[in-house]
């Protein structure tokens, strides 16, 4: 006890962190507590735990202890004070806007993110009359534009779905603080193995668990993660600083210092939202979490050297790999992401939206399938699915070219990947001679 | 972090005091010292309070300062103003107490040394409960990190 506790690295925090040998049976991995309730001591521990004087196990809508060991080693790999998790992605985002904004707030977001996250913010906008400020997330004044005296909190994904723009982590954290606002950042497709940006001056992290984190495209699910470093009262976020009247006037922040937010996210907004995540599926989030370093260096390996080999073949009018040595964000890759930028990325087909129909058609070996951050390889063309209903001047606005594909690059032999791309790529331009 | 956030001073206090006088614990249940006081209680600590406007609190005889305090003060845990803390740290030094706890937005950089150079260990700006409970209560069922890794059944 007298030993100095030691600071255990990434890896070792991948598998141990959040689970302790269950005491009553030794047993080793994390045991699924598969249960709704939780039988109270004494009556007086169970009123201690709903008053929230003790920690304590009531109900699987709140807390259970598999889902909390994922949110424990999620926070760890983050470098946060802890976690919630939520049945999604999604869920874990419209429950953090839901809790951090109030009515005639502003949030400012970068244009460039994951669809469902922008059909998401327009939904709120409209039911809480908050208002979404879209910013150019490449424009170095961009943030600073976009923010006001009502913005509550900026928003931004570190490798954006499906551009691969990369945001510049301190400088939207410092307008950020400027403006008394925290900086959230969806951590998605960097994962705590590739960044960190809680180490970069964000304050809060949201993930899609269902991708790279589980790891293997069996489960969805989300969480936030909180550094623990802002200020609740600052005077701009009464229902976090103010009493609560869920809890007889209590106050999270003052109450709760640095875990403020986060007690609140659970027993107040997790409690009221329901989107829980199941302990079943927690216990497979572990189990990714566990390889999440072997997988994404395998990733990042696969991933560049698909994109190095899509650079050079007749048919390919661009290749958008953040890391490739003429992308635009190669400095920004190199500060936020030197062991590798993700395996997600998109290209151009010169065939357009028939080109990219016919290249996917002749796959054998990708999967065509609307998910990312799998152990497959999987390939999505957006002008022909998620958005088929748009021109190409609105898929042009929207950063789609007709002939854009997406792909998310698996652990397979780079050698097989290429083989079938390439067999795709002689399609797509097969049907650019016959149209 | 600063220098009064030194995880093995904090890991000792925690698992070696038994006696916890609590400067401005507050009698209403919804104060953080309440909820701090309360917490100690059940935990086995024997809980002292200090402050001078109450006469109870948590069914404990309440002391007007800590040189009223008739009995040893392992930990001298402090809810009040930045300000007030260098004469709490005098007094705890007077008192013979073992450790200064200043609790979270509690930052009193003078106070801590004038404690510290009166041989007194000093914790600043964290939790007395929050330590607890993530050394060794329940905090791992809220889904923080306790920063405990344990691959066998000797470990934590
Ligand atoms: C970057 C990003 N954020 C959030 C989400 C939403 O996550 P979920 O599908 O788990 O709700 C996705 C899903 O595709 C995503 O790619």
């Amino acid at each position: 006890m007298d030993e100095a506790p030691r600071e255990f690295g990434f890896n070792t925090r991948s598998v141990h962190a959040g689970q302790r040998p269950d005491p009553y049976t030794g047993a080793s991995a994390t045991p699924i507590y598969q249960t709704a309730g939780f039988v109270f001591e004494d009556t007086e521990s169970a009123s201690a735990y709903f008053n929230l004087q003790e920690y304590g196990n009531v109900y699987s809508r709140i807390m259970n202890p598999t889902v909390a060991a994922f949110e424990e080693r999620l926070a760890s790999l983050e470098g946060g004070v802890g976690s919630v998790a939520f049945a999604s992605g999604l869920a874990a985002q419209a429950a953090l806007f839901f809790a951090l904004l109030e009515p005639g707030d502003r949030i400012a977001v970068a244009k460039a993110l994951y669809g469902g996250s922008t059909a998401q913010l327009n939904h709120l906008a409209r039911k809480l009359q908050i208002t979404v400020d879209w910013v150019d997330m490449d424009d170095p004044d961009g943030w600073r534009r976009a923010v006001t005296a009502e913005t509550k909190a900026l928003f931004a994904e570190t490798i954006a779905n499906p551009g691969g723009n990369v945001l510049d982590i301190s400088v939207a954290a410092a307008v950020a603080h400027e403006v008394g606002a925290p900086l959230v950042v969806d951590n998605t497709f960097a994962t705590p193995y590739l960044c960190r940006p809680l180490e970069w001056g964000a304050d809060l992290i949201v993930h899609s668990a269902t991708k790279f984190i589980a790891g293997n495209g069996t489960t969805i699910a989300g969480a936030v993660v909180d550094s623990g470093t802002f200020d609740w009262s600052n005077g701009r976020f009464p229902s976090i600083a103010d009493p609560s009247s869920a809890y007889h006037g209590l106050r999270f922040h003052e109450t709760f210092g640095v875990y403020g937010l986060l007690m609140k996210l659970r027993s107040e907004t997790l409690r009221d939202f329901g989107a829980v995540l199941a302990p079943f599926n927690a216990f497979l989030l572990l189990l990714g979490l566990e390889s999440l370093a072997v997988r994404m260096d395998r990733h990042v390996a696969n991933a560049l050297a698909v994109a190095e080999w899509l650079g050079g073949q007749a048919g390919v009018s661009a290749v958008r790999h953040p890391a490739l040595p003429d992308s635009p964000y190669r400095p920004l890759v190199d500060r936020y992401l030197p062991a590798g930028a993700g395996s997600v990325f998109s290209f151009d087909l010169e065939s357009g939206r028939e080109g990219g129909r016919r290249f996917i058609e002749a796959l054998s070996l990708w999967s065509h399938l609307a998910n990312v951050g799998d152990t497959k390889s999987l390939v999505i063309h957006p002008a022909s699915t998620t958005h088929r209903q748009l021109s190409d001047e609105e898929l042009a606005a929207s950063g789609v070219a007709p002939g854009t594909v997406r792909l998310s690059v698996g652990l397979e032999d780079v050698d097989d990947l290429v083989w079938d791309l390439e067999r795709g790529l002689r399609a797509a331009r097969d049907s650019a001679v016959t149209a | 972090m600063n220098e009064f956030q030194d995880r093995r001073t904090i890991q000792q206090i925690v698992h070696n005091a038994r006696t916890v006088a609590i400067v401005g614990l507050s009698a209403s249940e919804l104060r953080a010292s309440h909820f701090v006081g309360y917490y100690l209680q059940r935990h086995g600590y024997r809980v002292i309070p200090v402050n001078p406007n109450e006469e109870r609190v948590l069914g404990e005889q309440v002391y007007p300062s800590l040189h009223d305090v008739p009995e040893h003060i392992d930990v001298v845990d402090v809810f009040r103003d930045p300000s007030a803390v260098p004469d709490i740290a005098r007094e705890a030094v007077d008192a013979g107490a073992g450790a200064l706890w200043l609790q979270f937005g509690v930052i009193s950089p003078d106070g801590a040394r004038i404690a510290q150079e009166g041989g007194l260990s000093v914790v600043m700006d964290r939790c007395l409960k929050v330590e607890h409970a993530r050394l060794l209560g329940r905090m791992h069922w809220m889904g923080f990190d306790t920063g405990v890794i344990a691959g066998s059944r000797n470990s934590g």
